[in-house]
């Protein structure tokens, strides 16, 4: 715990009693509406303890801030309280997949350097209640975000009752990519079935075993969960892409779930609305089966095989 | 396989040879991470030194860093030409 970011905490807000333990229990009545975003808070905030996922890859392009609107709103589908949090400071997107690019008002980086609260930079989502979108700044240099910071926002947003944060990370392994790995529980590791996109995973698996702070503190490990998008089935039933069990074995993780290459993707984000509410589209059905199984059910893997072929193809190829 | 694809045979299986690039690859920079910086460097340098003395080529060289616990062990090996083993080991420790 960092006792500077507490005071930091304290400053931007009206002073609070206390020195900012966190295990303080539930907040006095007097605390003003400054980060409360739901009434119970007090109640519950205390001893739960909100799950922070990031959403990571290395590579870019592969499908991370699809990935992570999609599993931002099938969590919150499921009645969880949650929060999405673009990293990507200078390349903000997250708001143009969710669809809210024009309510975003205060960013990330404006919470960061206490320019508003955090309450007023969350965007509630307009199609489910509990998800709130937190977008990344645009102007800034990647300096902007701090491991204090970071933490801080973290903290509150724990302290308001969410159930997820998840953290969407930019490519590369810069601060940005870093930082939003630092803190995580739980990483999806968003990877394409191609050399580059694989290589760059394994280098991911291995900085969230030794860079963040489960890893510095010696805690359990940050779990970690292989998300396999652009998958084409035909393709790997004709040799020329590899299959799951190729990237499995290579990486040696379990695989949350298999997002097929599909047009619904693009339509998705054309439109603003997460493909996971596709219900039409197979990456929309298989985003849900893969949030299922981030939260411990059992699905069998849909999508996975190549379409069976008519007499004409089978003669002709195609 | 439709009856023309052997006319589009392009490289048949180009997943298997994707796979087993990366197999190595993964498994090589896996062996090197969290070792110190300055290994290719003290690679080089003491393959210099060696090649002042016996004509030894620059891939034959394996360099090891296994950590136990309490310390570390630099392992060095070098494939020299013309013995019957084939390798000689140098250790150091720190």
């Amino acid at each position: 715990m960092n006792r500077e970011s507490e005071t930091d905490d304290r400053n931007v807000e009206s002073e609070r009693s206390g020195d900012g333990i966190p295990e303080a229990g539930p907040a006095p009545s007097s605390v003003p509406d400054s980060g409360s975003l739901t009434p119970d808070v007090a109640a519950t905030g205390a001893e739960k303890l909100a799950e922070v996922i990031v959403v990571t890859s290395g590579k870019g392009g592969v499908g991370k801030t699809t990935s992570s609107a999609s599993i931002a709103v099938g969590l919150a589908r499921r009645g969880k309280k949650v929060a999405v949090i673009d990293f990507d400071v200078g390349l903000r997107n997250l708001d143009l997949i969710l669809g809210c690019e024009r309510r975003v008002v205060y960013d990330f980086v404006n919470v960061i350097h206490g320019e508003c609260t955090l309450k007023q930079a969350l965007i509630k989502d307009k199609r489910h209640d509990t998800l709130f979108v937190l977008a990344a700044s645009q102007t800034r240099d990647k300096e902007a975000l701090t491991k204090e910071g970071v933490e801080r926002v973290l903290k509150e947003l724990r302290d308001d009752g969410f159930d997820y944060i998840v953290c969407d990370s930019p490519a590369g392994i810069e601060k940005g990519a870093y930082l939003a790995m630092y803190f995580a529980d739980c990483a999806v590791v968003v990877v394409n079935p191609e050399v580059s996109s694989v290589r760059d995973s394994d280098r991911i698996l291995g900085l969230l075993a030794s860079k963040t702070r489960r890893a510095e503190l010696g805690a359990a490990p940050v779990a970690q969960h292989l998300l396999l998008t652009r998958y084409n089935p035909s393709r790997v039933a004709t040799g020329d892409m590899m299959s799951i069990d190729d990237v499995k074995d290579i990486l040696g993780i379990e695989v949350v779930g298999v997002i097929p290459e599909s047009e619904g993707v693009l339509a998705a984000s054309n439109a603003g609305v997460p493909v996971i509410l596709d219900d039409e589209s197979s990456a929309g059905k298989a985003y849900e089966d893969a949030v299922a199984r981030l939260l411990g059910e059992q699905r069998t893997m849909r999508f996975i095989d190549a379409p069976k072929k008519g007499l004409f193809s089978r003669l002709f190829g195609g | 396989m439709g009856i023309f694809d052997f006319l589009r045979s392009r490289n048949k299986h180009s997943a298997s040879i994707a796979k087993e690039r990366l197999r190595i690859i993964v498994a090589q920079e896996r062996s090197q991470r969290g070792a110190p910086d300055y290994l290719p460097l003290l690679r080089r340098e003491i393959l210099e030194v060696i090649r002042k003395y016996v004509n030894v080529d620059m891939d034959e060289v394996d360099v090891h860093v296994e950590n136990d616990g309490t310390h570390s062990v630099l392992e060095l090996s070098v494939a020299l030409p013309g013995l019957t083993t084939g390798m000689e080991g140098l250790r150091a420790e720190r």
